[in-house]
């Protein structure tokens, strides 16, 4: 024990590992086969973590040392978990376990490599919003390269998965190229070769990541916001007598006029998008000097004009491009063969919203045609469109769609439309922003049935908070505010609280006049 | 069976004399049983330690090898009531099981058999749960030690440390009559390192010798007058003999530090044997050790917390005038043991401890780092800060990493962009919808209170399920809601249970408790086959074969066999309707009395871990299989994900939507999915929406397959063709 600390030259490099990964996505493999790299190659290892409850999806740190061996057969004292600042290479199986990494301190710019696979796996907390909960990627990235030493990013999942393998030997194959381990390529992949588990597939996502992990900072892939010009040119034949008046509207809204005109003339036909058109430039004049609030208005209204019924549900179902999109999606191969099952249930005021107008209110007002049709939807269908007596069902269905115009549901879609234009409208000349804001809010209605409902419900709302905020400066402001409230949760808990926080109620709004019933026609 | 075999690993068992062990931590553990010549062994799996069962599972034939007797012991109280053969015969024995919860169960057998002492060695190897990735509450096995007067093991997390304090901790249990707790870290556990091995030993004095000559001693048992013997023994006899041994085999270390540096010398640190490397490593980065484990400060490292050596402590305290002790966890036993016996030998040596280490949590390298460098600068070693942590200079906020995160800290950037991943049910999982059915039917009949157990079916109280108001430990779920069986009131409360907690204690402590007390409550037993939270290992009630234990007895006929009358069973969980309207049935029909339903599907993590082989040989031979998967038509999907809300299944998840007009990203089903139903039944009973569709992918069709197909395509395509020319010419 009289051997004192030695700090100099002399000190074998040592080398600090930490693996972020969940449970099952093979971050104990990766540890394993560093730990056996190094072992073969005259150096002590050692790994920890803490598996636990953490296999079943969780996140965990696996932790691996080492060094070379002492010629004089001294042993090292290695640490069993990370200290943050001393960490010479992070690897994350995923996104947010790179920043958890970094949240965490174990990346530093002076020393820290990081490998991360770019691709995300969304947390609960993503996946659950009632709209669009993800969190900022590109933030995350960035945050990746400006913390790291040196980042090599990339989607390694994907690239594992087209060689049909696991995200871990891609994440190998990187920490290969990073140059960070004392081992050169061959001594990395005999590693994987003694391991004896799927060595042909991991050795290919091995090579495929070494190729690919090239240090520094990644490319950045942003998508540039198409030109009215290309996106006029998506317009086909049949759709050219309305591309002419497409271009009269401002350039900021073709894109988005473009998306709307395809999507109305295969909802329902040419002469429905004409109206699409026709409606918006009805607004125009009213609406002139605002052109995001005409771009909003128009896929709003879009969207809503094109709202999901039975019909079209059904049409959507047969398509051969939907019959292949599935193949690729559960990734037929040659000789196999695909059934397909839709889980429907379709409730009497779906059925009777697809009637022509007065069959529908009959249906709805009538106990005994409502008895007569329930058990016919029992608890919901199982139809299998891939089968005749499925598809040809579906087919049937679809064939109705030349009566949509005057089915049920369209008068009161068209009624409850007409609603918010009007109040978007009547906005825009006092409180321009607010109207914008209001015109977004068609965002809000979605869904089928019970979700539909509530969407309504919570849209009925805004509407009619919208009117009540016409005045204030900060309405749009305002107004945001409950639409992020109305997308927090189901049971509007959160919308009520944003409510009284502004000294509002749903009770009260609605008592105005302006009911959910008249403005959504629902 | 479990989940991870060791069946291979376990061969490294067998080394002789002077081999090489290289491996984990329980493994080495293992071996270092074998070494010590026991004749039984037992436990209750569970994290950090159900590796160790595992492990003791796949080697039962190289144990049955060597005379020795394992078992899977019903509780941790069974475990520690196995040690009860120690008791009058020179058996070595040891059990397992994860502390402190498991501890906990086993105390009432453990104060018994540390009252009346014990003849052969026996040992409690317990997996200390505690600090980050720990499922349990924040306890310290050490106060469990103290209060049964058990001696505690901590070794430095090395394998030669560790397999040394094994051996050596039979022989302190025989020197001192006392049973010894082995206390192993999480990380401890899993650590993979080398050590020299030693031959196995059979021992000497077996079971059978045992059996064919029963000896009894009145003395030993816990019952007074010899109970008031036991306690003058105790502190007059087996206290004394403990610390006798510990001096005399050093198994406590003492490390010199650099004898030439006089400031150093009058300094130390004392820790538990379990923070020696994260010890030593804040050391180097303070340039006071080596690699090698060389501190220029004296150490003193207890490798045994309890009971403390006092001639150790004042040895080592001797000139000294400031120490640090690193005691993870509170409260502080060691320091407050420590500052009465240096009060009473009249050292003025100053402890330093909790008031520069936290007083909660754990040891992180971080943590130590800060707490020994700042006793250093306090002592005037180091200067103040002249060392930043770089974590500190950096640009990103981040909380500061000694301090215990808060809510009330500034938000910084990254908080907001990592989210917590905490576990959850697995793709498939059989117990998700029993949660859906039970959100489903909330909406339908209101809200109920609900009594929450331990196992994989905790993770309900996570989004998105978020139910279950209490859980009071394993098995112990239906107790919870035993205070709720009041008659002033018709709406009832429902209690889950697994069928690990089950045959835990459950049937007694809930099924017998609720029946003798004529509740009027619902119990749901989740009775997937395993053991599934610990790792798949089997029960009672598993349906498959053991080759080594009984399987197959149900649960629905032991819940009988204590009295219950309303016993509902289903056999498929992913069936939502029916398991809606049993539960329905079950929380609402007028029959009074215990109701008990048992929700039967197999774990969903072994079952692929048993078909899918099966199913990827019987395809490449060349025989018609079907695969199902689930998927959504992002076309019809509006991203709402109400769907994602009642499943939460892994494997559905979300993506950008391809409808450019759209913002919020649509439901996707991951190729993970095995096509277990849920999603696609919730869609349906709740009435979500049409999206969802059940792919059944045919490998090597059939001639009949074959026939179908062309048949259907000849309609469809036609039809679909004319879907086409509607179509034509709107897209360019």
């Amino acid at each position: 024990m009289s051997t004192l600390a030695s700090n100099g030259a002399s000190a074998p490099r040592l080398y600090r590992i930490a693996i972020l990964a969940m449970g099952g996505e093979g971050g104990g493999v990766l540890a394993d086969w560093l730990v056996h790299l190094a072992e073969a190659h005259g150096f002590v290892a050692q790994t920890t973590s803490v598996p636990g409850v953490a296999q079943r999806t969780g996140a965990t740190i696996y932790y691996v040392e080492c060094v070379a061996a002492d010629p004089r057969g001294r042993h090292p004292v290695l640490s069993l978990m990370p200290v943050p600042g001393e960490v010479d290479l992070v690897v994350a199986s995923e996104l947010m376990e790179a920043g958890r990494a970094l949240q965490r301190g174990l990346v530093t710019p002076q020393l820290t490599t990081l490998i991360a696979s770019t691709h995300r796996v969304y947390a609960m907390t993503e996946k659950i919003a009632l709209g669009d909960g993800r969190v900022d990627a590109d933030a995350l990235l960035q945050a990746c390269r400006r913390q790291a030493r040196q980042f090599i990013g990339a989607d390694f999942a994907r690239l594992a998965e087209d060689k049909g393998s696991v995200v871990g030997a891609c994440l190998f194959g990187a920490i290969a190229a990073s140059g960070v381990l004392p081992f050169v390529k061959a001594q990395f992949e005999s590693a994987v070769r003694d391991s004896g588990v799927g060595v042909a597939s991991s050795l290919a996502a091995f090579e495929a990541a070494y190729q690919q992990a090239q240090p520094g900072p990644a490319a950045q892939g942003t998508v540039p916001a198409l030109s009215p010009e290309a996106a006029l040119a998506k317009l086909g034949p049949r759709l050219q007598p309305l591309a002419a008046q497409v271009r009269q509207f401002p350039a900021s809204a073709i894109a988005t006029l473009v998306e709307g005109v395809l999507k109305l003339a295969d909802y329902q036909d040419e002469a429905y998008a004409a109206d699409y058109l026709q409606r918006l430039s009805g607004l125009r004049p009213q609406l002139s000097p605002h052109e995001e609030l005409l771009e909003s208005l128009a896929r709003g209204l879009a969207l809503w004009m094109s709202y999901e019924d039975i019909v079209r549900v059904a049409d959507l179902k047969i398509r051969a491009t939907r019959f292949r999109k599935v193949a690729q999606e559960v990734r037929l191969e040659q000789g196999q063969m695909l059934e397909i099952r839709e889980y429907l249930h379709p409730r009497i005021e779906e059925i009777a919203d697809s009637l022509p107008a007065g069959l529908g209110r009959f249906l709805l007002r009538s106990r005994l045609a409502q008895a007569l049709l329930r058990p016919l939807l029992g608890e919901g269908k199982v139809l299998e469109s891939s089968s005749l007596r499925g598809f040809l069902q579906l087919y049937l269905l679809a064939a109705a769609r030349p009566l949509r115009r005057g089915s049920l549901r369209f008068a009161h879609e068209s009624q409850a439309m007409q609603g918010w234009i009007d109040t978007v409208c009547m906005l825009a000349r006092d409180n321009p922003a607010l109207a914008h804001a209001l015109a977004d809010a068609q965002r809000l209605i979605k869904g089928y049935s019970d979700t539909q409902q509530r969407g309504r419900a919570h849209f009925a709302i805004v509407l009619a908070a919208a009117g009540a905020l016409r005045a204030a400066p900060d309405g749009a402001h305002r107004l945001r505010t409950l639409m992020q409230a109305a997308l927090a949760d189901e049971e509007g808990t959160a919308l009520g609280q944003a409510l009284a926080a502004q000294g509002l109620t749903a009770q009260g709004l609605t008592a105005q006049g302006l009911t959910g019933q008249e403005l959504t026609g629902s | 069976m479990a989940e991870r075999s060791f069946k291979k690993e376990v061969q490294s068992l067998r080394l002789g004399e002077g081999e090489q062990f290289r491996g984990e931590g329980i493994l080495a553990v293992t071996k270092a049983l074998l070494q010590s010549g026991v004749s039984y062994v037992a436990g209750y799996q569970g994290a950090p330690i159900s590796h160790l069962m595992d492990v003791l599972t796949d080697a039962n034939d190289i144990l049955q090898e060597l005379g020795i007797r394992f078992e899977h012991s019903a509780s941790e109280a069974t475990a520690a009531a196995t040690l009860a053969a120690s008791v009058n015969y020179p058996l070595r024995g040891a059990v397992t099981f994860k502390s402190t919860v498991g501890t906990n169960v086993a105390s009432d057998a453990l104060a018994n058999l540390a009252s009346g002492g014990v003849q052969g060695g026996a040992m409690i190897i317990v997996g200390e749960d505690y600090g980050e990735g720990s499922s349990i509450m924040q306890e310290r096995s050490h106060a469990f030690a103290m209060k049964s007067q058990i001696w505690l093991l901590d070794p430095r997390p090395d394998l030669p440390s560790i397999v040394r304090m094994v051996e050596k901790g039979f022989e302190l249990s025989e020197a001192s009559h006392t049973p010894v707790m082995l206390e192993l870290r999480i990380r401890a556990c899993h650590v993979h390192g080398h050590f020299t091995t030693k031959a196995n030993k059979r021992a000497n004095f077996t079971l059978k010798d045992a059996l064919e000559a029963p000896r009894r001693d009145t003395n030993r048992i816990a019952l007074p007058p010899a109970t008031y013997l036991h306690e003058q023994e105790k502190v007059a006899m087996r206290w004394p003999a403990a610390q006798r041994f510990i001096q005399a085999h050093g198994l406590n270390e003492f490390f010199d530090g650099d004898v030439a540096d006089a400031r150093l010398q009058r300094l130390g640190i004392v820790m538990q044997g379990g923070m020696y490397n994260g010890v030593l490593r804040a050391l180097q980065s303070l340039g006071l050790a080596d690699l090698w484990g060389n501190s220029r400060v004296p150490l003193y490292v207890l490798n045994v917390t309890y009971p403390l050596v006092d001639d150790e402590f004042k040895r080592f305290c001797a000139g000294k005038d400031a120490l640090l002790l690193v005691e993870e966890g509170q409260p502080d036993f060691i320091e407050q043991n420590l500052n009465s016996l240096l009060r009473k030998a009249d050292l003025q040596t100053r402890v330093h401890g909790k008031d520069l280490l936290p007083m909660a949590g754990e040891y992180t390298g971080a943590v130590l780092l800060k707490g020994v460098r700042t006793f250093f600068e306090r002592e005037g070693v180091l200067e103040r800060e002249r060392r930043t942590i770089p974590i500190a200079t950096l640009p990103i906020a981040t909380p500061p990493i000694a301090s215990q995160p808060s809510a009330d800290q500034a938000p910084d950037a990254l908080a907001t962009l990592v989210h917590g991943r905490p576990p959850s049910f697995c793709t498939g999982c059989p117990e998700r919808p029993i949660f859906t059915s039970i959100k489903l039917l909330e909406r339908e009949i209101g809200k109920h209170h609900i009594s929450a157990d331990i196992g994989c079916h905790l993770f309900s109280i996570l989004p998105p399920f978020n139910l279950g108001a209490t859980t009071m430990g394993y098995g112990l779920g239906w107790a919870g809601a035993s205070a709720f069986n009041t008659g002033e009131t018709s709406r009832r409360s429902i209690s889950i249970m697994g069928d690990g907690g089950f045959w835990h204690n459950g049937l007694t402590s809930g099924v017998g408790n609720a029946v003798f007390n004529k509740s009027d409550h619902l119990l749901v037993v989740v009775d997937n086959g395993y053991s599934a939270a610990t790792g798949g290992q089997d029960l009672l009630s598993s349906r498959a074969s053991n080759d080594i234990r009984a399987t197959h007895h149900p649960i629905a006929r032991a819940v009988q066999g204590v009295g219950v009358n309303w016993v509902r069973s289903i056999d498929r969980t992913y069936d939502l309707k029916r398991m809606k309207a049993t539960l329905k049935e079950a929380l609402t029909t007028p029959e009074k009395g215990p109701k008990v339903l048992v929700a039967q599907s197999e774990c969903m993590l072994n079952k692929q871990r048993r078909v899918k082989p099966q199913f990827k040989a019987a395809a490449a031979a060349g025989e018609r299989v079907v695969r199902e998967r689930f998927g959504v038509d992002a076309e019809t999907c509006t991203g709402d994900h109400a769907c994602i809300r009642l499943s939460g299944c892994p494997s559905l998840s979300i993506k950008d939507n391809p409808d450019p007009l759209r913002r919020d990203p649509v439901t996707t089903v991951l190729d993970s999915c095995v096509g277990c139903g849920l999603c696609g039944e919730a869609s349906q009973t709740a009435v979500l929406c049409p999206s969802f569709y059940k792919a059944s992918i045919i490998h090597n069709p059939g001639r009949w397959d074959r026939f179908r197909q062309r048949l259907r395509s000849a309609v469809t395509g036609w039809l679909q063709a004319r879907i086409d020319r509607r179509l034509a010419g709107l897209q360019a």
